[in-house]
Parts: C-alpha cells; sequence; structure tokens
C-alpha cells in the first residue's frame, strides 16, 4: 500500500540514480589505518578545511572569528582531517560542522556530547570536537556536558557563550545576567546565571579554559592547547552576538579597557593586571581581592601564583568565578592536568578481555551453559 | 552422604505418568524462588522435557518480608509432548509463606496439589497477609491435596553441624523445597549440585549446605508418610539437535554479538538500566573480548545518542530500553531517520502507561516503535516470538539496519525477556553473511547517493581519506546530502525515507500459515503470544475446528504475502496484550475488518481464553 502511493516518487527516483553503485572492498586497509593511527605526514592549509558551504550566520557575529581560528589552527595540528570530527548540537554555533572539510555531526539539540562520546569510543583514534552554545551546552544539555566531562573521553569541547539564545531569537539564556531584559523577560529575567567554568570544574573537567572572540590571537593559542590536551576539555569563548545580545562583553573586553578590566593567566606566573601592570590578586581567606602593586606594602609576593596543572582545583574555582566588575575577568587555561581517558581505559578492558580469555569465539558463545543433545 | 537412587524410590512408592505438569514456586522475594524455578527447568529440561517458563517477580527489591507486595513467584510447564507455553494454571504450588499462598492460591487448578512452609505461617505472617485464621488449619483449603511441611526447621535441621551463621543456614531453605519438588516429579539431582559446586566455588560451606538441605528436602519426601505417589514425565519429543536452556534477555544479548560478528564490525551498547532491558547491558558487558563496548550512559538520550555516534563511527550501534526509555529515545531515532544510519532500538516492552508496571508484560509500544516521533519518521520493526526466537530476530534486525542504512525497532517484552525455552543451537554455517562495505572511493561520492536496490546511502566512516561530509538532522538535499529547504526537495526526500523502509520487504520472508490457507477463522499475532496463540490454535484443530493462525516477526513493513492471507479467511482475530495496536495498522492498511481482542493484565494469554475467544467466531 505505502509502495502504490509512492509511485510517482519512484519514477522520479529511477531518473536520479546513477545505474551503478561501486563499493571497494578493502576495509582491512582502511581500519588498519583507522586503528594503527600512522598519521602520515599531511601538510595542509587552512584551505583544505574550509567547505563550499556558504556561511549563514548573521554578517559581524563573533561565530566568524571562532570558525577563522580553528581553521587557521587545524593545518597546524599535524592531524590529517579525514581523522577529524567536529560534532554539534542545535544553536547558531552548531551550524560549525557544516564550515569545516573534516568529518562532521550536527546533531540535536543539547546532545553532541553524548554523540561525540559514541564516535570517540568507537574509534579512539579520531579527534573528535564539539561546538555547542550556552542553551545547548548548559540548558538542554547539561546532563550530557557534566558527564562528558567527568569521564575524561578525550573531547574538544568549544562553548560558544554568547548569554542568549540567537537561533530562536533572542531569549535569555542560562548564562544571561540576573535582570536582562529580552523577548521572554521584557521585565527582565529572575533566573541567576551559571558560570559554566564552575560547572567545568564540579565536573572535575580535564582542561579548562576560556577566550573570546575579539582577540584572535589568544583564541587560536587557546584552541591549540584544548586540541593538544589528552582527556575531557572545555574552552568557553565569549561570543558576541550582534543582533540579539551586542556588546554583552564590551564592558570588559573592548580594546581600550580590556587591560585593566581583564586578566590573561599565565602558568607558574602571579595575577596581575592593567595596562601598566600595577594590578593584581591576593587571596584573603578563599576571597579573592584586587590590589595594586606597591600601596600598603603590597608585592608581587603577596599575589596568587596561577597553577593550571595543580591536582586541586579549588584555586582554579576561585579564579574562575571572577567577574567584572568587582573583578577583572579572568581569561586562558585554568586547569589542565592529567589522568586516565575514558577511550584508554575502554581499549584496555577490551584488550584485557581478549588476553584473558581469547578473541571471542562464536562458536564457543553459542554452546555456552548448559547443553544436551537430543537424537 | 550418598544421595537416594531414583530406583530406592521407585520400589518403595507408587508411580504415575503424567503427559504435562504445571508447578509454581512462590516465596518471598528474598526466598530465591527464582533459582528454585531456574533449576528445577534446567534439570527437566536436560532430562528430555518440554519446557516453557514464566517467572514473576515484584518492582521491589525486597519489600518488606512476608508481605503481600513481596511474592515472587516463578512458574513453569514441562511435558513429554510439545509445549509452547508456561501452562495456565498451575496443578502444583510451592508457597513458602501465608503471604505467597494467598497471591497465588487463585491460580491454583481445583483438586491441586499445594505444598506449604508451616513454619511461615505463624501469627505475624498470617497478619502481614491479611488472613483472620490459619488457613491450613481452618479446612478452607479442602479442595486441594494440601500437604504441610515443616521446611524452614527442617532446613535447620539438616544444618545442625554447618558452621554457617543462621541466616544464611534459613537461606537455603528453598532448596529444601526443590528437593522436594526433585522427589515428586522424579528429577535427578546432579544437575543441581553441579550448578551449586560450580556458582559457590569459592565458598564450598556454602554450596555444601544447600546440597545438604536438597537432599534432605528430597529424602524427606522419600521417607515420610506423606507423600505416597511420585510422578514421571517422560521426555519430550524434540527435533533431534544440541540445546540449551536460554531466556530471551540472553537470546537477545548473544544475538547481537552474532550480528555484529556477522557484519564484521565491532558492537557499540549504549543503555541506561531500566527494568527488564538491563540483563541485556549486564549479558554484554561480560563479552569484551569480542570487542564488544558497552557505555552506561548518563540518561537514555545519551544512551541512544552514544550508539548513533558509534554507528557514524562505523560500529553496529545498538540501544536497549524499556517504554519509558524509549519516548526519550523518540528525538534520536529521528535523527537517526534522518542521516540514514544503522542503529537497532531494543524495546522489551513492559506495562504502561508512565513508569506503569515495571516487572510485568505487555505488548501496548508497538504503535509507539511505529509513530512515536515527530513528522513521518519511519524504522523498520521486527519482533521476537519465543525466548529463542531473540536470537534469530536480533541477527535480522542487524541485517535489515545495515543493509538498509536505518534504524529498526526491535520489540521483546517482559515475558519473552525473562522466559526461558530449550533453544536449538544453530550451526555457525547456517548463520547468514552479513559483511558491510564501507565507502572507500572517492570517485562519485556522495553522502546521499543511493543504492538502487535497497535505497540505502553509502555507509562511509570517519578516517576515510578523501570522503569528508556532514550530515546532520536538518533535511537534506538528495544526492549531495547538503541542507536544503526547497519545497520538492522535502516532499521527495521524505517519500524516499519511506519508501526506503518498505523496501525493506526484500528481505523479509513471508508470513507462514499455521493450519489451513483458507478457512473461517485467522488468528493473527505478533512477539510474545505466539505460544499461546498457536496452542490455542492446535486444541481447536484437534477437535476439528476451521481456524488458523500466523504470526508476525516483520511489523514495518509487514510481509509481502500478508495482504493475501487475510482475505483469505471469513474471520481474523488479533489478540495482543495491549488495545488493539496491531488490530488498527492492519485495518488500515488493509481495510479487514479484524477482530481485536485484547487483554493488558501484565500478564501473558492463557490458552483457555484464547480458546474460548475463537469458538464465538467458530
Amino acid at each position: 500500500m505505502l509502495s502504490q502511493r509512492f509511485l510517482v516518487g519512484e519514477c522520479l527516483l529511477m531518473t536520479c540514480f546513477p545505474k551503478t553503485r561501486v563499493y571497494f572492498n578493502d576495509e582491512k586497509r582502511i581500519m588498519s589505518e583507522l586503528t594503527n593511527g600512522a598519521a602520515t605526514p599531511v601538510k595542509l592549509t587552512r584551505k583544505d578545511f574550509v567547505t563550499d558551504q556558504e556561511v549563514r550566520w548573521c554578517p559581524g557575529c563573533g561565530d566568524y572569528s571562532i570558525l577563522a581560528a580553528v581553521q587557521k589552527v587545524m593545518p597546524e595540528l599535524g592531524i590529517p582531517k579525514e581523522k577529524i570530527v567536529f560534532i554539534s548540537g542545535i544553536g547558531c554555533s552548531s551550524r560549525f560542522p557544516y564550515y569545516m572539510n573534516t568529518y562532521g555531526f550536527h546533531t540535536i539539540h543539547g546532545r553532541a556530547p553524548a554523540l561525540a562520546t559514541g564516535v570517540k569510543a568507537a574509534n579512539p583514534d579520531l579527534q573528535v570536537w564539539v561546538i555547542t552554545g550556552d542553551g545547548d551546552s548548559l540548558s538542554i544539555g547539561g546532563n550530557h556536558f557534566i558527564h562528558a566531562l567527568r569521564r575524561n573521553i578525550n573531547l574538544k569541547i568549544v562553548l560558544f557563550n554568547n548569554r542568549i539564545y540567537g537561533l530562536t531569537k533572542g531569549q535569555y539564556s542560562p548564562t544571561s545576567e540576573l535582570g536582562k531584559k529580552n523577548k521572554s523577560a521584557p521585565m527582565g529575567t529572575i533566573d541567576y546565571p551559571i558560570n559554566p567554568l564552575s560547572l567545568a570544574f564540579a565536573a572535575e573537567a580535564t582542561f579548562v579554559g576560556r577566550s573570546m572572540d575579539t582577540d584572535p590571537k589568544h583564541l587560536s593559542t587557546m584552541v591549540e592547547k584544548l586540541a593538544a590536551h589528552k582527556g575531557s576539555g572545555v574552552l568557553e569563548v565569549y561570543q558576541n552576538c550582534n543582533i540579539f545580545n551586542d556588546g554583552a562583553f564590551k564592558g570588559f573586553n573592548e580594546r581600550d579597557v580590556r587591560d585593566d578590566r581583564m586578566l590573561y593567566l599565565e602558568h607558574g606566573k602571579p595575577l596581575v593586571f592593567g595596562k601598566d601592570k600595577s594590578k593584581g590578586i591576593r587571596l584573603k581567606g578563599v576571597t579573592p581581592e584586587v590590589v595594586t602593586i606597591g600601596e600598603n606594602g603590597v608585592t608581587v609576593d603577596d599575589l596568587l601564583v596561577h597553577d593550571e596543572n595543580a591536582p586541586e582545583p579549588s584555586l582554579s574555582y576561585i579564579i574562575g568565578r571572577m567577574e567584572y566588575p568587582e573583578y577583572p575577568v579572568p581569561m586562558g587555561i585554568f586547569r589542565s592536568v592529567s589522568k586516565p581517558t575514558y577511550e584508554d581505559m575502554l581499549t584496555n578492558q577490551v584488550e584485557s578481555a581478549v588476553a584473558a580469555k581469547g578473541a571471542g569465539s562464536l562458536e564457543k558463545l553459542i554452546n555456552s551453559g548448559e547443553t544436551w543433545t537430543i537424537n | 552422604m550418598s544421595a537416594t537412587t531414583l530406583e530406592d524410590v521407585i520400589s518403595s512408592k507408587q508411580v504415575e505418568e503424567l503427559e504435562t505438569v504445571t508447578i509454581r514456586f512462590a516465596g518471598d522475594s528474598g526466598d530465591g524462588m527464582q533459582v528454585t524455578g531456574g533449576q528445577f527447568t534446567s534439570t527437566s529440561a536436560i532430562i528430555g522435557n518440554d519446557i516453557s517458563t514464566l517467572p514473576d517477580f515484584p518492582a521491589e527489591i525486597r519489600a518488606p518480608a512476608g508481605s503481600l507486595p513481596g511474592v515472587s513467584g516463578y512458574q513453569l510447564n514441562f511435558s513429554s509432548r510439545d509445549i509452547r507455553t508456561p501452562g495456565d494454571e498451575p496443578q502444583v504450588l510451592v508457597a513458602m509463606n501465608p503471604a505467597a499462598l494467598k497471591t497465588n492460591l487463585p491460580d491454583l487448578e481445583p483438586g491441586g496439589i499445594l505444598v506449604v512452609n508451616t513454619d511461615e505461617f505463624n501469627a505475624n505472617n498470617l497478619k502481614k497477609a491479611g488472613y483472620a485464621s490459619n488457613p491450613i488449619e481452618d479446612g478452607s483449603l479442602t479442595g486441594y491435596r494440601l500437604f504441610k511441611v515443616p521446611i524452614t526447621s527442617n532446613t535447620l535441621k539438616a544444618l545442625e553441624n554447618s558452621a554457617l551463621p543462621f541466616k544464611q543456614q534459613d537461606r537455603c531453605k528453598n532448596f529444601y523445597a526443590l528437593g522436594l519438588m526433585y522427589w515428586l516429579y522424579d528429577r535427578p539431582m546432579e544437575p543441581t549440585v553441579k550448578w551449586v559446586n560450580d556458582k559457590f566455588g569459592s565458598k564450598p560451606e556454602v554450596a555444601d549446605a544447600n546440597i545438604q538441605v536438597m537432599r534432605a528436602g528430597f529424602n524427606y519426601a522419600d521417607t515420610t508418610e506423606l507423600f505416597t505417589t511420585h510422578y514421571k514425565v517422560g521426555k519430550a519429543k524434540i527435533k533431534p539437535g544440541k540445546y540449551r536452556n536460554i531466556t530471551g534477555n540472553e537470546a537477545t544479548a548473544i544475538g547481537f554479538i552474532a550480528g555484529a560478528q556477522l557484519t564484521g564490525r565491532p558492537l557499540f551498547y549504549g543503555s541506561y538500566p531500566i527494568t527488564p532491558a538491563s540483563d541485556i547491558l549486564h549479558e554484554l558487558s561480560k563479552h569484551k573480548n569480542f570487542g564488544v563496548k558497552t557505555f552506561q550512559a548518563e540518561d537514555e538520550i545519551a544512551a541512544i545518542g552514544s550508539a548513533i555516534g558509534a554507528s557514524f563511527a562505523g560500529s553496529i550501534g545498538l540501544t536497549g530500553t524499556s517504554g519509558p526509555g524509549v519516548a526519550l529515545k523518540s528525538e534520536a531515532i529521528g535523527l537517526a531517520v534522518m542521516t540514514e544510519l544503522p542503529l537497532v532500538i531494543i524495546d522489551v516492552q513492559r506495562g504502561g502507561p508512565s513508569t506503569g508496571l515495571p516487572t510485568k508484560t505487555e505488548q501496548a509500544d508497538l504503535l509507539q516503535a511505529m509513530f512515536g516521533r515527530n513528522s513521518d519518521c519511519p524504522v523498520g520493526i521486527v519482533a521476537p516470538s519465543t525466548p529463542g526466537d531473540c536470537f534469530e530476530m536480533a541477527i535480522e534486525a542487524v541485517k535489515l539496519a545495515t543493509k538498509y542504512m536505518a534504524p529498526v525497532f526491535y520489540l521483546s517484552d517482559g515475558y519473552i525477556a525473562n522466559g526461558s525455552e530449550p533453544w536449538e543451537i544453530p550451526s555457525i554455517e547456517s548463520l547468514p553473511d552479513l559483511t558491510v562495505q564501507f565507502r572507500t572511493e572517492t570517485e562519485g561520492f556522495f553522502p546521499y547517493l543511493r543504492d538502487e536496490k535497497t535505497l540505502a546511502r553509502p555507509w562511509a566512516v570517519p578516517g576515510t581519506p578523501g570522503l569528508e561530509h556532514r550530515i546532520g538532522g536538518i533535511e537534506k538535499k538528495h544526492i549531495t546530502g547538503n541542507v536544503n529547504y526547497e519545497p520538492d526537495n522535502h516532499d521527495f526526500m521524505v517519500r524516499l525515507r519511506a519508501e526506503k523502509i518498505q523496501r525493506m520487504q526484500q528481505d523479509i520472508p513471508d508470513i507462514e500459515i499455521f493450519g489451513d490457507k483458507t478457512g473461517k477463522v485467522l488468528v493473527l499475532g505478533w512477539g510474545s503470544t505466539y505460544g499461546a496463540i498457536t496452542t490455542a490454535v492446535e486444541q481447536l484443530r484437534d477437535q476439528g475446528k476451521s481456524v488458523s493462525s500466523a504470526h508476525l516477526k516483520y511489523l514495518n513493513p509487514f510481509p509481502k504475502n500478508l495482504g493475501e492471507v487475510l482475505k483469505s479467511y471469513e474471520t481474523v482475530i488479533i489478540p495482543e496484550l495491549n488495545l488493539g495496536q496491531l488490530a488498527m495498522l492492519i485495518r488500515a492498511q488493509f481495510l479487514v475488518d479484524a477482530v481485536s481482542f485484547s487483554q493488558v493484565k501484565g500478564k501473558p494469554f492463557k490458552v483457555s481464553s484464547l480458546v474460548n475467544k475463537i469458538k464465538e467466531f467458530l
């Protein structure tokens, strides 16, 4: 019955199809390439990572800058592009994979980390990126975000934070400031915002970083560091939505105020900021305070020294919670530590099982347990 | 201690030959009734009976001891002839406490054998079960053959010299009941002795205690005057071959391992624990040496998401759940339909809606599988008909999913999942070759270019040089797979996805008829009702009635010949454990005035109720 209804379509189909379908039966070669991971040295350029699809973000959107940074970094990684996969959820940022000439999967709202986990677990040899936004990863997909991080599966999560829902045209997001007036909160939002970094620390992420669309150089460095990290990593990128939340970050990230209102973290260095590097962050109990070097006897030695490799994340957590205008907004790598990854432990279990029991035999499996023969 | 041999027994007491017996063991959920039933089943299968089982346990892990909700039961039917159901009414009930008696007695056939553990019939337990007076003393059980056995105290007596703590001694009492039943139905104890020794290998004192107690139960029945007769159930005429006893969930798990092996691709199972599907996760996680990767996800959505991701990466992506989990997975199933990736979704159906009856069976997710997504979103649907059939249908699901690059539902249910039967182990050579070939040729590659016959798109996995491409949930342009919003393209693609699923018909066998090719009544079923329907129809045919049956194992698309078959009978009756979901599909698609026969009690059909219904149309 269904077939009959389809007749018209079917005729159409047949004219559209090429007459043959050719498959090369050399799966072994692919799989050995996939599993050995023997990366043949490749010289790629930015252009190799550009697709033929027209980029459809609004003119002036911060996403362009992030795309450019990623496309710039990709050729420098020395990884063949067929081994790179970009996986996204839903939202403006999640159109990203269509513009990367690698393997890509534009999934459903909030679920990109789940899909990416399956890809990485199935084939650990792939470099798997997750592109997500503040609504996608912190609201509808909050659960997957947490669990991908706590498993320490090697996913490179880039979280575009524009503090608004852009694709649905301007509702408040889980990172929108309290009181913000917008389409779905004309009297101002009464939802307290979440700090994505706090959540990442709580979920035991092994890499936590932050950058912004308006500082391409810093952004590229952060993307490189995230790419190099082995384990679950999240890079929050402050990204301006010039249509629905224009200037969300301009209070602190515009060129003329940036030095005084932002703080670039450097591993092993004291937390210093300001045009003339005269200001710093000191801890008073567990509360950070802004101090001026040379005033009230404060010296550089009094300042908090950043250790991104600290096994205990509490100091990074405290730094990650600093917000303008009380504090300068910190940028850079908050945390970068190493521990066994999910995919390594999974591979290890499979290998141990094979070592202990031998490679699985179907014959043995179906004949296991108590059997009897009827003659 | 030496076992009493069967010869000794046969010489001292009367033996009566029976064709078929249905026993139910019932006790507290902590009493070990499932183990007892399972052991009786294995032993009966090994000595050549045909068997069919129905475990029935509460959703609560340990409801308060002695309470009515805490009763756990295990029913099995064993026979010297071919049987397909666990039996309508037990002829024998073993009740380990008053609550077990109260909840199970209504099912016991009049005059049936009733064995009760008298030790547990104290004031406290009687009160918990809601008995005003003690039923084993107040004469209310005169309609049954009542055997009063102090099972608990006899167990403790048998273990007088055991060093085990009291609590552990007490927990052996299910083996006393098993010993009694082994004597009563003339079964050897050796298979259970072996099982106990294997199971408690590291705790020999526990193994010894259980064996000792079982023998004590056996000897008690043999030596006391209580039991005068014991029964023999001969070997069934079973098709020659090698057999094992298997539950549906076990057969499902190894069926999917086999299916993946036959494709040459590793199996990836993403799942979130849910009754009654969790055993599939447990079983698959034991078989990592097959390259099986199991992923216990944070929720149902992540479970299916990971499976879709694994499919994209070239594994056989599988996810498993029950009805409420399917509801959560719906959006992701749509994604797999849109991205045309192979995926199998196991739904071990249970009573619903919502949380419903987690441990009870139902067939009410058919329409959810068929339509439970936004938009026109067709998938393949298969359904195993018996526990053993799960193996074959799992392989079929993998075949259809990979060959047609599409999601396929696998609809099992609580009855099949936990029920067991002897399964004829197939030869490896008889299994189909399902080798998949990934696309590697870059020349002429498009992600949505299709195979002419199956309409499948190529499976081009990440890692393959030159085939980098992007897929996603947004509508695709035919052939190129690029994002596309054109009206005609969408219309075309919606029809194409439907047609692709319809073309699975090419790989689906015709539906078979049990009985005559035409006649008065056709009983059409699907899934786990196979045993009850076939038994009912067989009984009526033995009486010369014009009735046949046919059983659907493929529900979307239907087999090619179904329309013809339906038109060959005056009446089509469709019994289902739902309010008529298959009947609705059949009526809609074939314009046949089918009669729906529904039951939603969380239990399988009784053969007698089917017989009575069918008779109305003969």
